[in-house]
Formats: C-alpha cells, sequence, structure tokens
C-alpha cells in the first residue's frame, strides 16, 4: 500500500442553478492575458449539449485519453510509440475553430462614429487578430439549449438513446437540461501528463495537483490532443500550454479556489482523499463495467488505523490525515456512493465527482392522472424526463445501475425530509424508500445537512499544505533574508 | 584589390565560422539560463491546422534528413567516398538527398506563404520569424541549387568540403578548399554561419530541446516538495 493524498472534488448537480458565477470568478483571476481569452478552465454546460471545445466527448475525432488493448491501456492520441511521427503535425489537436474566437466590442465606435442616419454600434472585434469580425461561436453559444434543438442534438451522450427517449428530452412542455459545471478533473491516471514529451506537465506529489511546468513546455501540444476533457489549453500567444491549477496559491493558504469560493449554488465541495498509488495501474486496466467500482476502491478509509499508519510513513502530515477524515469528498464517494466520476470510460481515474441530477418531478403519468405516489415508489427515475441511458453515458460509464443508485438515495431523502416537514407522506413510505434505497435514516439526516445546511467550513476541508517545510528543506530561510523571492524574476514573455 | 579580396576571404571563411559558432553557443546557454521560458517551439497549429500540415511535415523531415547526410559526410568522409565508388549506389544517394532537399523547400515555401496568409497567424509572426524564413530561402534554395547544377555533390563534398570542416573544428583554418568552389558553394558556407550566429534569437532554439527522454521515462510524472526520502513517497 502506498498511501498518497489527493485534494478531491465534489459537484453537486442537483443543486448546480447555472448562473456562470465560478466561470467569471476563475477568468477574472487566471485566464484574462493576451493568448488566454479563449480559455475557460472553468466552464459551465448545458446538457444536453455539444459542451466546449464542440463535441469534446467525441473521442473519435479528439482521441483523448486510454484506450485498452491486449491487456494494456495505452493513449488513443500521441504515445511513444507515434510521437515522432506527430510531433511536427499533431493528427487530432482541436484549433481555435472547435472553439471559438475571443473578441471584444469597438466601443469607440459609438462616439467617434461620422453623424449618419443609424444609430453607431459598437463592432465586434478579434482578439487575436484586431480585425473585425462575424462571431459564429463563443463559450455557453448553446447555454440554456441556445434557442435552437442543433446542439443538443449533437450531444455525444445521446449516443444508444431510443428515437423515443431523444424525443422525449425535447418533447414540447416537458423540454428538460441540466447544467455541469466543469473544471481540470486532476486525474490519478491524468493521459495529459503521461502525453507532454517535454515531461512539463506533473501531478504534484502531496495534494496531487496536475500542473503544467511553463519553463519546461516547449508547445509540442499532445497534452490538448491527450485529455479526453479539453481541460489542456494551448495560449496562442506565449506558445506554452496552460490549465486549471485548482488555485493552488489559494488552496497553500488555506483558501478555497475561487470557482468554489464563489459557488452562488453551494453546489462543491473540496477535501482530501486518501489512495492507493500503487494499484492505479491496475484498476485503470479493468473491464469497462469495473472501472466505477475499482475507482472507488482506490480511495483508502482515513479512519482505519492501517491506512494512518501507512500514511505517516509516507510523509503525509498528521493535519492531512485529519482533514481526510473530515472530507466531505469522502463522504460522499465512499460512504454515501452518490458521487460517480464523469466519463470512468476514459480510464483517466477523475478525481473530480458529480451528484447526478434529480429530474423534475413527473407529475402527469398515465396520460391523465396525477400522481405523486404509486406502488413503484422510483417511478419517476425510471421513467425521468432525462433518459438514464443518458446519464449513464456521462457518469455510470454507460452503465445505469450507478446512476440509479445515486438517484434513488437522493429521491429516499427527499421523502423523507417531506415526510418530517410537509407531511403529504407517510413516514412509513418514507422509511420503505429509504430502506429500498440501501440508505439508514441517519445517512439520510447527514446527506441533508451536507447537501442543503452545509457551511463554508463543512464543504470545504483545505489540508494544510506545510508549504515552509518543504522550503525549508530546499533552502535556508536566514540565507535568502532580503533577496528577491523565488520562480520567476522576469515576466512570462512570449520568445523570439 | 587582391590584398583586399584575400582579406575578405580570410573574414568570411576564417573568421565568421568562429564568430557564428561564439554566438551561437553563448546565446543559447545565456538564453537558457535566463529565459527558459521562451525556450519553445512557438507552434502556430492552434490558429490554422490544415495548411499546417502541408508546410510542417515537408519541412521538418526534409530537413532533418538533409542534414544528417551533411553530418555523415562530414563525420566519415572516406566511408562516403568509398560508398560512392558504385555508380548505382553513387545515382541513389543524389536523387535521394535532392528529393528531401525539395521537400524542405517546399515547405518552408508553404509555411512562409503560410505565415502570410492568414491574419491570425500574422498577428503572431515576429521580425525574427521573417529574417528567420529568408535565410532559410537562401540556404536550402542554395542547397537545390548546387545539388542539381553541381553534380555529385556527396563526393566532393567529403573530398572538399569535409577537410575545410575539420580544418574550422580543429582550429587551424585552411581556407583554401573554399576559395576554389564556384559562388553557389560560397554563399551556402556564408549564409549557414549567418544562420548559426543569428540561431539563439529565433524561434530555432527549440531543435536544442528535443524531447528524447519522453522515449524512456515512466508514463506519469510526480513532483514532490518535501524530501522524498522522508517519506517512502518517491515518482
Amino acid at each position: 500500500m502506498n498511501v498518497r493524498s489527493q485534494v478531491s472534488m465534489v459537484f453537486h448537480l442537483d443543486k448546480c442553478i447555472g448562473c456562470h458565477t465560478c466561470s467569471i470568478a476563475c477568468k477574472n483571476i487566471w485566464t484574462d492575458r493576451k493568448g488566454t481569452d479563449y480559455m475557460w478552465w472553468n466552464n459551465v454546460e448545458t446538457k444536453p449539449g455539444t459542451g466546449f471545445p464542440t463535441r469534446w466527448e467525441d473521442q473519435e475525432k479528439y482521441k483523448g485519453g486510454w484506450e485498452k488493448n491486449n491487456g494494456s491501456i495505452n493513449l488513443k492520441s500521441t504515445d511513444k510509440k507515434r510521437i515522432v511521427l506527430n510531433i511536427f503535425h499533431n493528427p487530432h489537436m482541436p484549433s481555435m475553430d472547435d472553439y471559438y474566437e475571443p473578441w471584444t466590442y469597438d466601443y469607440q465606435n459609438l462616439f467617434n462614429a461620422k453623424e449618419g442616419s443609424d444609430q453607431p454600434t459598437a463592432l465586434p472585434i478579434s482578439k487575436v487578430t484586431g480585425e473585425q469580425i462575424n462571431v459564429e461561436s463563443g463559450p455557453n453559444w448553446d447555454d440554456d439549449l441556445g434557442g435552437s434543438p442543433l446542439y443538443a442534438e449533437n450531444d455525444p451522450n445521446l449516443e444508444g438513446l431510443t428515437e423515443d427517449q431523444r424525443a422525449q428530452l425535447s418533447a414540447i412542455e416537458r423540454l428538460v437540461f441540466f447544467y455541469f459545471p466543469r473544471i481540470c478533473n486532476h486525474c490519478l491516471n491524468p493521459a495529459c501528463v503521461a502525453s507532454c514529451p517535454s515531461g512539463a506537465l506533473y501531478k504534484r506529489g502531496e495534494d496531487g495537483i496536475v500542473l503544467i511546468d511553463q519553463k519546461k513546455c516547449r508547445a509540442w501540444r499532445s497534452c490538448v490532443s491527450a485529455c479526453p476533457y479539453k481541460k489542456t489549453y494551448f495560449n496562442w500567444f506565449t506558445g506554452k500550454s496552460e490549465k486549471c491549477i485548482l488555485c493552488f496559491p489559494r488552496v497553500e493558504t488555506g483558501q478555497a479556489p475561487a470557482c468554489f469560493h464563489s459557488c452562488v449554488g453551494r453546489i462543491r465541495y473540496l477535501g482530501v482523499l486518501l489512495y492507493d498509488a500503487d494499484r492505479i495501474e491496475e484498476v485503470a486496466n479493468l473491464p469497462t463495467e469495473e472501472l466505477i467500482e475499482g475507482h472507488r476502491s482506490l480511495v483508502l478509509d482515513p479512519n482505519d488505523p492501517v491506512v494512518a499508519e501507512a500514511a505517516r510513513r509516507n510523509g503525509i502530515h498528521d493535519s492531512v490525515i485529519e482533514s481526510a477524515q473530515k472530507s466531505p469528498v469522502y463522504k460522499f464517494v465512499k460512504e454515501w456512493r452518490i458521487a460517480l466520476p464523469p466519463h470512468i470510460e476514459y480510464r483517466t481515474m477523475p478525481m473530480l465527482y458529480y451528484v447526478p441530477p434529480m429530474s423534475p418531478v413527473m407529475s402527469v403519468r398515465n396520460e391523465k392522472t396525477i400522481e405523486h405516489v404509486s406502488d413503484n415508489l422510483f417511478h419517476d427515475i425510471d421513467q425521468a424526463r432525462v433518459p438514464l441511458k443518458f446519464l449513464a453515458n456521462l457518469f455510470g460509464g454507460g452503465h445505469e445501475a450507478k446512476v440509479v443508485y445515486a438517484l434513488r438515495k437522493q429521491k429516499a431523502v427527499r421523502w423523507l425530509r417531506r415526510a418530517l416537514t410537509v407531511g403529504d407522506v407517510t413516514m412509513d413510505q418514507a422509511k420503505r424508500m429509504l430502506n429500498e434505497a440501501d440508505c439508514t435514516e441517519e445517512e439520510a439526516d447527514a446527506i441533508y445537512r451536507l447537501t442543503s445546511l452545509c457551511t463554508f467550513e463543512e464543504r470545504f476541508v483545505i489540508p494544510p499544505s506545510h508549504r515552509e517545510e518543504a522550503i525549508e528543506m530546499i533552502q535556508d530561510p536566514h540565507e535568502r533574508r532580503q533577496s528577491a523571492g523565488f520562480g520567476f524574476l522576469s515576466g512570462p514573455r512570449r520568445g523570439l | 584589390m587582391d590584398s583586399a579580396q584575400q582579406y575578405l576571404d580570410q573574414i568570411l571563411f576564417g573568421v565568421a565560422p568562429y564568430l557564428a559558432l561564439i554566438i551561437f553557443f553563448l546565446g543559447t546557454i545565456q538564453r537558457y539560463r535566463a529565459q527558459a521560458f521562451t525556450y519553445s517551439s512557438l507552434s502556430s497549429q492552434f490558429l490554422e491546422n490544415q495548411r499546417h500540415f502541408w508546410g510542417m511535415v515537408p519541412l521538418h523531415y526534409g530537413i532533418l534528413v538533409v542534414l544528417l547526410g551533411h553530418v555523415v559526410a562530414f563525420l566519415f568522409p572516406r566511408t562516403l567516398l568509398a560508398w560512392n565508388g558504385h555508380p548505382v549506389r553513387l545515382y541513389i544517394l543524389e536523387i535521394t538527398a535532392l528529393i528531401f532537399g525539395l521537400l524542405t523547400l517546399l515547405g518552408l515555401l508553404s509555411t512562409l506563404t503560410r505565415r502570410l496568409a492568414f491574419s491570425k497567424i500574422r498577428t503572431v509572426t515576429t521580425p525574427a520569424d521573417l529574417v528567420l524564413h529568408l535565410m532559410l530561402l537562401v540556404q536550402v534554395g542554395s542547397g537545390v541549387y548546387l545539388a542539381v547544377m553541381h553534380s555529385w555533390g556527396s563526393s566532393w563534398f567529403a573530398a572538399s568540403a569535409a577537410p575545410y570542416l575539420w580544418s574550422i573544428i580543429t582550429l587551424d583554418p585552411d581556407i583554401s578548399y573554399v576559395l576554389a568552389m564556384p559562388f553557389a558553394v560560397k554563399l551556402h558556407i556564408v549564409n549557414a554561419c549567418i544562420t548559426i550566429g543569428f540561431f539563439p534569437f529565433t524561434r530555432l532554439v527549440h531543435v536544442l530541446v528535443i524531447p528524447n527522454p519522453y522515449l524512456w521515462r515512466k508514463p506519469q510524472v510526480v513532483r514532490w516538495n518535501r524530501d522524498p526520502a522522508a517519506g517512502r513517497g518517491g515518482s
């Protein structure tokens, strides 16, 4: 057992209101520089929808992630064997057209326009060339389905759905969508890291944050192709790739990442998971249907004295083990088992989990009767407006069972609360549901509390990073007194 | 006039190579030390990736083979002369070299026109890029011209250019080999020196950081802040 710690995340989709506050918080801090304007380290997609970049989940086109062949896994894009052939031109790399051309507006024209019979307008100006452009796409172009079925119809997750199921998604007055906020998953088996010819990408040993060494990146672009979630971006101006850094300067000082901190719906949870690094390769190799269970089995119980001892032996600080014991992520992922990894079939072992969203309540059934209760208490999950198959493609690796489990438990918790606070459901019914959903009353109460009443401290249990110890090992602080500091002494300017 | 000519030849072929090499080594090392961030191939594939293929692939494969040919002829001139002793083998070598030289030239023209044709690419084109393109055009153009007009270059390179290059390397420059050569060869040599001297100030530095360790490193990279010896950790 080789215990390591990972700062992990849960996004509770049932609470996401799609306000994009997270995206804006991130953009204002990290990606408002030239060359990064088009990047959205955090973005919120409408599902069903084609996402950002367009159809990023279509791995036939982009060749992201890993594929299993003959007992081992290989990168779907460029691996060691193909790097020599593909280094000059990366055949599966998305170009700016797959994202969008960033633009601003020529506001001066509102003041400087010559006198005429028309009201002057602020024309869109490309932030790349400075020329006038015709805006054809942008971030969240298909937000809230964008007024057109075109985007929803082209969602790669619709694969395997019947015509009826597809029609059901967009039926008049039953039209349905939900939000899918995304940041870098800081995977355990990151394809971006494995693909980098320069070895510029790395995973931090202490907290598992995946970063790109800007001084080692040489613009070979392999990471952009290899990341199946398309969360490494190419800075076209500096000629370096960049990605979500999980706001590590904030996390190291005990603050939640900006997107977490600003989340209006309080959907985001952050905490430490301890995992067994020796088993990553074995688990990444499992058959698709066993991946979710295998991924979960990598996460170790921080309350187990054997695990804690092994963690200590590996140099994990007691304070970090303590954080792991209080981790909200551990509860969602391991104890309650209602948080699932996105697209586990890409085999990168993502460490960002999602609680799948409940569909709007199905009130109309059997042509005309309106019933909230039936013999089959979970009828509205099986016949939900969002077909289970669609959610399974996103969060279940194509298999419905894990998604059903998570939805049933959530519904049982809701009905227990209804029995307790509204009273239109009997306690007997609620208990029967809990029983069928594999949930005890205490567990339901804990889920309810962490979902609905959670405080800041409960949502974000950030481990102390002990940078002071790390720095003391590399440099004698006394020797460095009054010096200029570490790291970059010149600005990150583009080369000749 | 004669002495002026001699003086100029001495500067061009006896002194300029050393100047170029000194600038090359000092420039690249200092740039790596002071501005490691600027070591990048500065790929523009993200901004335009259709034409990119037709420029980059022929240019790079072409120039790799052509440069390899120069290095082999420089290191093993006798072996090469012996190989060329057989006419068929000579023809094969010459034709291969010409094909890859032409590939390089076409690739170069393609990248240059791409750079000028697409407005997005123009915004990431620096004056250094244009100068570099010009120098490479002269270099590859004169090379292809030589391959066509002065046949059997693989043999006369081994016989005349290799000894000249060795005399440079051994710090005992003997420019008499060069003086008898046609103008195109002299141009090729002088322009090579200019390119090598200009090298540290261009995107060409990406050649020095080719990612060979990738072929034998482990797929995953882990970096630790604390001393790995303190815990079992390690990468």
